[in-house]
């Protein structure tokens, strides 16, 4: 994974809350055992009439929205399954940066491993964010200031767990990073929760 | 000491470091795998050339992308490939698999608790959202994606984030036809289908500790429904009884010993919780969702909601959306809502208890002309329980057809989905647009109430069908 600081560009507004897992990537493309190149099933069955052809006026098949860095959510978006598909067809879409006052908690953990910055924020600063996203304008996502400004107006600032952070700065793998850092503790533990627990080692 | 809740112990007990105010890296003692959601995480292993730390602490079993019509040849390329994928990862890796053809075969949250590998006091993982189930042996249990599967693969440990407590109390004496799903889908319809994110939730009350395990597992299991990984339930003898005696349970001696720490987790006298909810049990009516999102739901005996007389235009637009897409008329009644197919399985109710409950109602009569019904047990040991009890026979002599365990009709990725337009009876835990195939609409309900919906052929109320 490649480190992230900054994205800036148009924001697709998606008001309805809910949105789930398998709106995002429905379950039948799951029999796909890649990763990569998932982008083109995102929002499958909104974006595609069943002949394939584009259903009209949705935001992901109207410009500049078709290939959105950041995705501007109603509540519980990415609700649902665990599917980490649903983040790798983001990613692959070019989505960098998802905003909304609340997110399927499985999908903001999977978001965090793929270099998706998860931007939680309050229901009023999100409903008017849907606002300027509709229309257009441009949004900057910058997780070195942990701000989103939204072109014209002050930045607003969001949290991030700052180990969580730094780890997406850096583009750093986090089994690497347990592995590096915590051998020695888990080993530990094993130790003690062998004695303890011992019918967990039978 | 502090009194804790069961929650609290659990995440103590699993502390290998902490990494801040609300995180910690968590001890992970038990990992089920299935074949779809977890090829990504073996090639991770494998690119960095990684063995599993622990092979025995992991379960791998084929259940989403199976038949369930046959179990001798997978049509599917795909899921053909899938399948052969999982064996051969269980091969290299050298992990516990429960074969496709074999008896342990099942629902990975089936399987878990019927083989003994669930166990109290424990840390589970799996690459699916319903692990919330096992939580229903007092197990910190919690459905994660393919990268923390690979973490779990490598290092048995995982970084998480501590949840707020939310402890939901059950009071009140239920109708002998209201089921915990009745109670689940009531749940959801009241704190909303993200009401409990960011929480653990943990289900109290006389009528918890009544409830056989098949019902816990299935409070817990719909608990991601309202937005939480994790349900939860206290161990007790219940629990204990259910456990005893099964293939990976501790035996003897050991039991005992185990039974004795077990007995320490649950939530202390003046435990805090930071939001409580109380369900009034004799209130809660058979339930149905209407709409493409479970908290959209209502007894069977209510009228669809009318958008013109809702206020809120969120909800509203909501509403319409869900109306739309479930081709209903505003304000119409439920009850007589014609149905063309009727779905009885999923890791939520394809138990052997439930089975029981439709079959109580499907004896003696026919599914409706022009309706599809299937019963798909959670697992083999499930399918052969009821056949051991006749069941089957009383299902197929009533028209359902009797299958092969697997997910099915849950998740649209399997032989077993809608068409579009397809309006389902469903004993699954999501109604989302296009769960059970693209355009197909689900009605989320008990086992009961879609076996009364198959012999009426439009939804209906069970307890008109039980003397």
């Amino acid at each position: 994974m490649t480190g992230f600081t900054t994205v800036t560009g148009p924001a697709a507004a998606m008001p309805e809350e809910n949105i789930d897992t398998d709106i995002i990537f429905p379950a039948r493309f799951l029999l796909l055992t890649a990763r990569e190149g998932l982008g083109k099933h995102a929002f499958h069955d909104r974006r595609y009439h069943a002949d394939g052809t584009e259903v009209a006026g949705y935001v992901l098949n109207t410009d500049p929205f078709r290939a959105p860095p950041v995705i501007v959510a109603g509540a519980n978006f990415g609700s649902g399954s665990s599917r980490e598909q649903a983040v790798w067809a983001l990613h692959g879409l070019g989505v960098r940066a998802v905003i909304a006052p609340a997110l399927g908690e499985i999908f903001h953990n999977n978001c965090l491993r793929n270099g998706v910055i998860p931007v939680i924020l309050p229901p009023e600063t999100v409903a008017q964010m849907l606002g300027c996203a509709a229309a257009g304008t441009a949004f900057t996502v910058d997780l070195e200031a942990q701000t989103v400004t939204v072109a014209g107006q002050p930045p607003t600032p969001f949290a991030i767990p700052p180990e969580r952070r730094l780890a997406l700065l850096n583009g750093w793998d986090e089994t690497d990073l347990v592995l590096a850092r915590f051998a020695d503790d888990i080993t530990a533990f094993e130790n003690t929760q062998r004695q303890t627990q011992p019918w967990l080692y039978a | 000491m502090k009194p804790r809740t069961l929650y609290e112990k659990l995440w103590d007990a699993h502390i290998v470091a902490e990494l801040g105010a609300d995180e910690a890296l968590l001890y992970i003692d038990r990992h089920i795998v299935h074949e779809v959601s977890s090829p990504q995480s073996f090639v991770s292993m494998r690119k960095a050339g990684r063995q599993l730390r622990r092979p025995e602490t992991h379960l791998a079993v084929a259940d989403h992308a199976i038949p369930t019509r046959q179990r001798d040849v997978i049509d599917e390329p795909q899921a053909a490939a899938q399948i052969a994928e999982l064996e051969a990862n269980v091969a290299e890796f050298g992990l516990p698999y429960a074969a496709l053809s074999g008896p342990e075969q099942g629902i990975v949250h089936v399987i878990g608790p019927e083989t003994g590998f669930t166990l109290p006091g424990t840390t589970i993982v799996c690459g699916d959202s319903h692990t919330t189930t096992h939580g229903a042996f007092g197990a910190l249990a919690f459905g994660i994606g393919a990268s923390e599967q690979t973490t779990v693969m490598a290092a048995q440990a995982l970084r998480q984030t501590k949840a707020r407590t939310m402890k939901v109390e059950l009071i009140g004496h239920r109708h002998p036809l209201t089921f915990a799903k009745d109670i689940a889908l009531a749940l959801i319809a009241k704190i909303g289908a993200n009401g409990a994110v960011g929480y653990a939730v943990e289900y109290v009350g006389p009528a918890v500790s009544a409830m056989a395990m098949a019902e816990r597992m299935t409070l817990c299991n719909m608990t991601i429904e309202a937005g939480s990984r994790i349900g939860l339930v206290a161990p007790d003898e219940t629990t204990f009884a259910f456990i005893k005696g099964r293939r990976l349970a501790p035996k003897a001696a050991m039991f005992d010993a185990a039974c004795a720490y077990w007995r320490t987790l649950p939530s202390d006298a003046g435990a805090h919780y930071d939001k409580v909810v109380t369900l009034d049990l004799a209130q809660i009516a058979p339930q149905v969702s209407w709409g493409t999102s479970p908290n959209q739901t209502l007894p069977v005996t209510a009228h669809l909601p009318d958008p013109a007389q809702i206020t809120d235009p969120s909800e509203r637009r909501e509403a319409e959306k869900a109306l739309s897409y479930m081709g209903l008329t505003p304000g119409a009644a439920l009850q007589g809502t014609p149905i063309s197919h009727v779905f009885i399985g999923s890791c939520t109710n394809g138990r052997i208890e439930d089975l029981r409950a439709a079959a109580a109602i499907a004896l003696d009569r026919k599914v409706a002309s022009g309706v599809k019904a299937i019963v798909v047990p959670g697992s083999a040991a499930t399918r052969a329980a009821a056949q051991a009890e006749g069941l089957d026979r009383i299902f197929t002599a009533a028209g359902f057809e009797w299958r092969f365990a697997g997910c099915s009709m849950c998740v649209a990725m399997n032989d077993d989905r809608l068409a579009p337009g397809d309006r389902c009876a469903s004993t699954s835990n999501r109604n989302f647009e296009g769960r059970q195939g693209a355009g197909g609409r689900t009605h989320l309900m008990s086992p009961a109430m879609a076996a009364a919906a198959a012999i009426a052929g439009h939804i209906a109320d069970a307890r008109e069908y039980i003397a």
